[in-house]
């Protein structure tokens, strides 16, 4: 059975070995999160942020199933749910909507940045969110500042929720002056501690002058001008890269910073961007760089020589594919990512294994029939495929895990590995 | 608009998943947005299963608005049919698509299907999931019941029933199962059919077949059984056989209706609840103060347990499916509560640090609620949870039932002795609040935590104005009123057991305030213990 075969896109050979590597696009149903589900993350990581989506009860019910377990300490966000009066004109959704901001900021004085959350039905009957942030923000600020974004399934897909809330963000970062000195802008949220391992790296490279988007308190925004530099964390931030140019910041090409060398390269071309002196880099970053060899070298035992396919989930597959493939010696077979930009992962797309089918988009059932076909050692899927497919005797590993544990960084390179290599032993350690 | 944070339902199509997943051979196609795809997630990891839901969904994009959404999802369901070949198809949209007007029932009937295809009418923005799973289950036995099924005559042959409302994601469905399969083999009677449950669409053509139906879960059930009764004059049980007085009267309707003895089944050696009840060490249990809240069924069902065969005093009763408000606001009048529908979880908090429970019997909600407040608490319903789908055999119907639920309300109370031991000897400091019950690590009630302290102070920003308006918040975690109580008062409340200070402050509280008495001293306390004594 060659189901790849039959498929259009899929069968042109590379004949040009420069040229870019074929990319399977496909449409239909898709087994993803929305954007709504960025919500999860990104309410830790801004303490004084509240989300608000604007929705029905299925975004509700999405964000709480979403989240795995329900998250019982009082989350901050909430959805505030449109009825039949809303929809059949009985009540104009402005006012209702000031009522429920009015209600959620009298419960929560607490809260100083409040994001309305769009979604698919209030995109769908063109509710005007960004009119909204506006007329309440006159109202509200300055005690709470009140943004917009949409994390609608019929725009965004899971982590690009998190790109459109930071997009969101970037108008209402101080301007630096044309003069300002260089500064470093690090883009797309990190885990705390993750987060203080680079800015401590950095300034043992001596780059001090370094921001941090989003910030862990949503108002204290870093300033962007034309002589900010931005690295991107996370693969996943068109929006975002574009504001910030939009800005006059330019993008920093490089690497992701997953695995030693993935981190390596990231740290890298900050460092040249920044005039450090080679030497110098070459010694500060020597001991977490050898750490995170030695902390994937546990690993590489139950990884080396395996077959992997990846689903589309988070975009952060293309980047994760090559770390396996680069430094444990694993082999890509399919790659799928909802969304491939090729600019921001140019550096990616050059060292990934020629062999590996990179596929953008997806048609859940036909890719399914090639997991079948393919039977790799490992399928990362979401959760809604993972016990099926364990079911049907592949091994898995949930995506969603990538996304809400540490993974970036020398420190946390063996994690990630180990994140991949716990479901393959566990099925040879199982006797049941 | 309405603000919210936990829901306790989903919305519709949620439903119509939970009956489309319970069955065989049935597929559902969902006009949908990417995104609701989420849903797969509560089928494969809350419950387990080893198989994709039997869902398509069409995944239009905002690009698709302005062009074919129509065409997509004839597209889909016509892939669907091809690829997974299904017996039937129920076609809908979700909340999206709804606003969009594609009317997915008439884009089937255009597409000359190879199989019957049921359309959905599943309003998004007022209904909620039960009433969906009940519609789309409606919608399925009236759409695929063969009419022409003749019944033959009783006479030699043994009765047969339907047992109706098992379905997926359902609170203990599989193993109430058994249970009720095995009083049905006691008494005799065949199963027709079981549904949705492992009923494929040529099975629910024979639903007309049966003597009588057995409407287990009326959230799921009662609507298509009254179309049964109409249609096939099948009378309906509706007695649902939670505790061991409602088993037996459920076997004694059963059996009457069938023509059945009822006596080996009433007689079945397994039931050890009321034993368990009735033996000494469960004295301790009498007048235990519990908080009851669920869907209407399960609640209704877990007070008269807790009332009749527990010794326990229903101290609230609520339900968040208004669609069955009415079984509770009776059970309620009985047990002279104030009943409680809402499905506002902010609400129910409210009214569970108003009652000053001992034991919570709830939701996954409550229980979040109750180890927040430091309350014992035990699950009685759905929406459900992974720890919801025990490895083990843990039903809640029939005898056995009983006996669960038996252990599980009873093992989170702190036990006879340990409870005299608590009061006798306060100061003991390996008695400490934070001590809690020894036995029970997962459910041991704690000091008041910090975050229910903020949580109590921001839901009531003015106590003082609360007490005003008559509202008692003198629960654990409630700011005590500057001056009320005189210091000596105060500390000797502290000497009792956190399990019950709750309800001695809101006593004392309500006593004084009956005497009007402005301050409380030693002497009330003692006097509204007097007056409460039982």
């Amino acid at each position: 059975m060659n189901d790849v075969a039959t498929l259009s896109g899929c069968s042109k050979p590379a004949d040009n070995a420069a040229g870019p590597a074929p990319v399977l696009r496909e449409r239909g149903q898709r087994e993803v999160f929305c954007g709504l589900t960025g919500i999860v993350w990104l309410h830790r990581k801004m303490q004084d942020a509240f989300f608000l989506v604007v929705g029905s009860r299925t975004c509700a019910h999405l964000l709480q199933s979403a989240a795995g377990v329900m998250i019982f300490a009082e989350p901050r966000f909430a959805t505030a749910i449109m009825e039949e009066r809303d929809l059949a004109g009985m009540v104009d959704c402005q006012d209702e909507l000031d009522r429920i901001v009015g209600q959620l900021l009298e419960r929560r004085p607490d809260i100083k940045s409040l994001f309305l959350v769009g979604s698919c039905p209030s995109e769908v009957i063109k509710l005007d969110l960004a009119k909204a942030a506006q007329r309440l923000g006159a109202q509200y600020m300055p005690r709470v500042r009140i943004l917009s974004y949409s994390g609608s399934g019929i725009e965004t897909t899971f982590t690009q929720g998190e790109d459109a809330c930071l997009a969101s963000l970037v108008p209402e970062m101080p301007a630096a002056p044309a003069d300002a000195d260089k500064q470093l802008l690090i883009v797309g949220s990190l885990p705390d501690i993750v987060e203080d391992q680079f800015l401590r790296i950095f300034a043992q490279l001596g780059i001090d002058n370094i921001g941090v988007l989003p910030a862990r308190n949503a108002r204290d925004l870093p300033a962007v001008g034309p002589n900010t530099r931005y690295l991107l964390a996370q693969p996943f931030l068109a929006d975002t890269a574009l504001a910030l140019e939009d800005r006059g910041a330019q993008r920093i090409d490089a690497l992701f910073p997953f695995g030693a060398e993935g981190t390596t390269g990231w740290l890298h071309a900050a460092a040249q961007e920044f005039g450090i002196d080679e030497m110098h880099f070459n010694r500060t970053v020597a001991p977490g760089r050898e750490r995170a060899k030695r902390a994937i070298e546990h690993a590489r035992g139950a990884l080396a020589g395996k077959r992997i396919t990846f689903l589309p989930d988070s975009q952060l597959e293309i980047p994760l594919a090559r770390f396996l493939a680069t430094e444990l010696d694993m082999v890509p077979v399919e790659v799928g990512t909802p969304y491939l930009h090729r600019a921001h992962l140019a550096q990616e797309l050059d060292i990934i294994p020629p062999s590996a089918r990179i596929s953008e988009g997806q048609h859940v059932d036909r890719q399914l029939d090639r997991v079948r076909a393919d039977r790799p050692d490992l399928t990362v899927c979401g959760l809604g495929l993972a016990n099926p497919l364990e079911a049907e005797g592949l091994s898995t590993k949930w995506a969603i895990e990538l996304v809400f544990s540490p993974i970036h960084g020398f420190d946390q390179a063996g994690d990630l590995a180990e994140l991949f290599a716990r479901p393959l032993r566990r099925r040879d350690m199982l006797e049941v | 608009m309405q603000l919210s944070v936990w829901t306790y339902e989903g919305p519709p199509h949620v439903g119509a998943m939970r009956i489309a997943t319970a069955m065989e051979g049935l597929h559902y196609v969902l006009h949908a947005p990417q995104g609701d795809t989420y849903a797969d997630l509560l089928f494969t990891m809350i419950e387990r299963r080893n198989k994709r839901p039997p869902v398509t969904y069409t995944t239009f994009e905002a690009r698709d608005l302005g062009k074919d959404t129509a065409q997509l999802f004839q597209d889909a369901a016509r892939e669907a049919a091809e690829r997974y070949k299904p017996q039937a198809m129920i076609v809908g949209a979700s909340c999206t698509a709804e606003l969009i007007q594609d009317d997915p029932g008439g884009l089937i009937e255009a597409m000359n299907l190879p199989c019957p295809a049921i359309p959905l009418e599943l309003p998004s923005y007022q209904r909620k999931e039960n009433w969906g799973a009940a519609e789309t289950f409606y919608q399925v036995v009236r759409h695929l019941a063969d009419k022409s099924v003749e019944r033959p005559a009783r006479e030699g042959r043994p009765a047969r029933a339907n047992i109706l409302g098992p379905a997926a994601l359902g609170f203990r469905h599989r193993d109430d199962l058994v249970e009720i399969r095995k009083i049905l083999d006691m008494l005799g009677i065949e199963v027709n059919l079981v549904a949705p449950l492992g009923a494929s669409p040529a099975d629910i053509a024979t639903i007309g077949a049966a003597d009588f139906n057995i409407v287990l879960y009326p959230e799921i059930a009662d609507e298509a059984a009254r179309w049964l009764e109409r249609t096939f004059d099948q009378p309906t049980i509706r007695t649902i056989p939670i505790g061991v007085g409602a088993t037996r009267a459920f076997i004694t309707e059963v059996a009457e209706l069938a023509g059945a003895d009822p006596t080996p089944a009433l007689g079945d050696t397994h039931s050890r609840m009321p034993w368990w009840s009735r033996s000494i060490d469960s004295t301790y249990l009498t007048g235990k103060r519990v908080f009851v809240f669920g869907d209407a069924t399960h609640a209704v069902a877990a007070a008269r347990i807790a009332r009749d065969e527990l010794g326990f005093e229903v101290c609230g009763l609520g339900c968040y499916n208004r669609e069955f408000a009415r079984d509770i606001r009776a059970a309620a009048k009985e047990y002279g509560v104030e009943p409680l529908i809402t499905d506002d979880h902010l609400a129910v908090e409210q009214a569970i640090v108003d009652a000053s429970p001992e034991l919570v019997l709830g939701t996954q909600m409550e229980r979040h609620i109750a180890k927040r407040l430091g309350l014992a608490c035990a699950v009685i319903s759905a929406p459900v949870h992974v720890q919801d789908f025990p490895a083990r055999h843990s039903p809640q119907m029939g005898f056995e039932g009983a006996n669960v639920i038996f252990d599980s309300w009873v093992h989170p109370l702190v036990m006879g002795l340990e409870e005299h031991l608590l009061t006798m000897f306060r100061d003991d400091f390996e008695f400490s609040d934070d001590a809690g019950a020894s036995h029970h690590a997962a459910h041991s009630p704690r000091k008041t935590v910090a975050a229910g302290d903020t949580q109590a102070n921001v839901a009531m920003p003015a106590p003082a104005q609360a007490a005003n308006d008559g509202r008692d918040h003198s629960c654990e975690g409630t700011v005590i009123e500057a001056g009320l109580w005189t210091d000596e008062a105060e500390r000797e409340l502290k000497k009792i057991p956190f399990f019950v200070r709750g309800k001695a402050r809101r006593n004392t509280e309500n006593f004084a305030a009956d005497q009007g008495r402005e301050q409380i001293d030693l002497d009330t306390l003692y006097d509204a213990k007097a007056h409460y004594a039982r």
